[in-house]
């Protein structure tokens, strides 16, 4: 690993005039990527800014019914933690399916945000990779492609977004807060991450020097009866072939409300719009469910190694929201 | 160079380092402290690791500066008063180990994880969110995933480690407030309280 310099910020003003001052800085979380990434030599900050001890590690209850999540709570604490639990299992599941008990007591949750892809080819500093060397080429698009994307992918890049948690964050609305030296702004979940295009170096829509400081859940009755699924080659430890996140209400056997997204499939959480479009105020039935999952994945592609995702994704879609109906209905 | 102070076993360390020196390379080369070891030196593997202020990580993916001022404990740690830790009694007792390259962190891991437990925590398995999860043998694997064992020997480890639990739990039972010896959960707690009071 490359030598840099080491400057711990005790509060966030230190910590963004410490980020605008010194291009090529980095803040460090848990350090579970970052640290990981720089030992391969990918990441190369000249400095890093430690934002461990920034008063940003409380989960509150909002004035409209929501949660407001600090961006250094731990993964695990927020995991935990009895509003999530109870309000949004969808999170709590999504987070404790994701790394280890160890990486998730580390892991921040503006570090899980911004965590970079597993592709190996990322990994490999000798193998071509448009995201760590533009214009160097893709040898996933031929090579070891089990755990890319099915869906927004480009010709440029097919990597997938790791995380869990962001999945689940997608399907609840979340809004991620980010403050520069130029003020703070508010950027929904979903527009959070990108999807690749000819600029797959480009990843996230936040700038170099902005600072995640907390992560917003609006009020949403509809979590109570929410769960996670994820799908991976084995049962802990690993991450996701495919994953969904769902939430359902039913009313007098039609769905009233859902909320779907999935995960390992594409270079961010993906929020399923078309599938939630066609079940509101359809019959809440496993056929429903199915029509609902082709159309999410009409227009998947699968690579030489991952094509097996798209029925996967299918039929996780199908199990995930069928035992929502189950549970629903026992509660 | 950065100082970096550790309470490490309850013994306060002063270090001069540079920054990117990890918590595991911190203690095993600058404080000669072998017992944590190095599998992949990626997260991939649990075999660094050691609790920080009661709580276990994996020493391999952090700066040792970050926990300048927190209290480690390494394996070196664990036992108390010359007797050792439950857990390290139970996996010789369930031949928890064959090469043992992987048992401190097992042990570390399993100290932890048994205090998560006790606080309440849910793991990924845990059907009922709400309610706090019994630690059956699918609890304990999949609370301790991030263990990886190149010899195989789980079924050993999960023994040992529902052997320390099922007697926390009766002793859980037979007291309320506090806890004694012998339950693991409090061991954890002692190994943390008998540091800070050092
Ligand atoms: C073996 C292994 C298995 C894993 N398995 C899974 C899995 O199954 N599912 C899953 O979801 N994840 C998994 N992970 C990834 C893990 O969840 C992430 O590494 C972790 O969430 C990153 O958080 P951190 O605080 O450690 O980030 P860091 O490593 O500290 O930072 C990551 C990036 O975010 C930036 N950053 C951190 N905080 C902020 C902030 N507040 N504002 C702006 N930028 C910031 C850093 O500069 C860096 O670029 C795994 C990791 C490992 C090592
Ligand atoms: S050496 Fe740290 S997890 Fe393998
Ligand atoms: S005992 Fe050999 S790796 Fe676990």
């Amino acid at each position: 690993m490359k030598d840099f310099a080491y400057v711990r910020a005790g509060d966030v003003t230190t910590a963004l005039r410490a980020i605008a001052a010194e291009p090529g800085a980095a803040f460090i979380g848990g350090g579970t990527n970052l640290v990981d990434l720089m030992r391969q030599d990918i990441e190369r900050p000249g400095t890093v800014i430690d934002i461990t001890t920034l008063p940003l590690d409380e989960i509150e209850e909002t004035a409209d019914g929501g949660v407001r999540v600090g961006a250094l709570v731990r993964n695990s604490h927020l995991a935990a933690h009895p509003l999530i639990r109870t309000r949004y299992p969808v999170l709590s599941q999504a987070i404790l399916t994701g790394a280890s008990a160890q990486l998730r007591n580390m892991a921040t949750v503006g570090g899980n945000l911004l965590q970079r892809t597993r592709c190996l080819y990322f990994y490999d500093g000798a193998a071509a990779c448009n995201k760590r060397r533009p214009g160097s080429g893709c040898d996933a698009l031929e090579g070891f492609n089990r755990n890319h994307a099915i869906l927004g992918a480009s010709d440029a890049c097919v990597a997938t977004h790791p995380s869990d948690m962001c999945v689940a964050l997608a399907a609840l609305d979340a809004t991620v807060e980010v403050e520069s030296v130029r003020g703070t702004r508010r950027i929904p979940l979903v527009d959070f991450h990108r999807l690749p295009g000819d600029t797959p170096d480009v990843e996230t829509a936040i700038a170099a020097d902005e600072l995640v400081t907390a992560v917003e859940l609006p009020a949403s009755p509809i979590a109570v009866n929410s769960r996670y699924r994820k799908v991976r080659d084995r049962a802990s430890y690993a991450f996701a072939l495919v994953s969904v996140a769902a939430a359902l209400e039913v009313r007098d056997g039609t769905v009233a409300g859902v909320r779907l997204a999935l995960g390992g499939v594409a270079a961010k959480p993906w929020r399923a719009r078309e599938a939630e479009r066609i079940l509101l105020d359809a019959p809440a039935t496993e056929e429903s469910f199915r029509r609902a999952a082709a159309a999410e994945l009409a227009s998947a592609t699968g690579l030489s190694q991952n094509a097996f995702k798209i029925e996967l994704a299918r039929r996780a879609i199908v199990a995930t929201l069928s035992r929502l109906l189950t549970d629903g209905s026992a509660a | 160079m950065v100082d970096v102070q550790l309470r490490v076993n309850g013994t306060i360390e002063t270090l001069d380092l540079r920054p990117r020196v990890s918590l595991l390379d911190a203690l095993r080369e600058h404080l000669g402290l072998t017992g944590t070891k190095k599998g992949c030196d990626q997260g991939a593997c649990g075999a660094c690791t050691v609790l920080v202020d009661g709580e276990r990580i994996n020493s391999c993916l952090t700066l040792a500066v970050q926990y300048t001022g927190r209290s480690i404990t390494t394996i070196e740690g664990v036992a108390g008063g010359g007797e050792p830790h439950p857990l390290q009694t139970a996996f010789i007792r369930n031949d928890g180990f064959q090469c043992g390259y992987c048992t401190s962190g097992q042990i570390c891991s399993a100290i932890g994880m048994l205090a998560e437990h006790a606080a309440g925590a849910p793991s990924a398995v845990t059907e009922h969110l709400a309610s706090r999860a019994e630690l059956t043998d699918v609890e304990i694997r999949e609370r301790m995933s991030g263990n990886l064992c190149r010899c195989g020997a789980y079924n050993g480890i999960a023994d040992a480690i529902g052997e320390v639990a099922a007697a926390a739990a009766v002793q859980e039972v037979t007291e309320t407030g506090a806890v004694r010896r012998g339950s693991a959960a409090g061991a954890a707690r002692q190994a943390t309280t008998a540091e800070a009071a050092r």
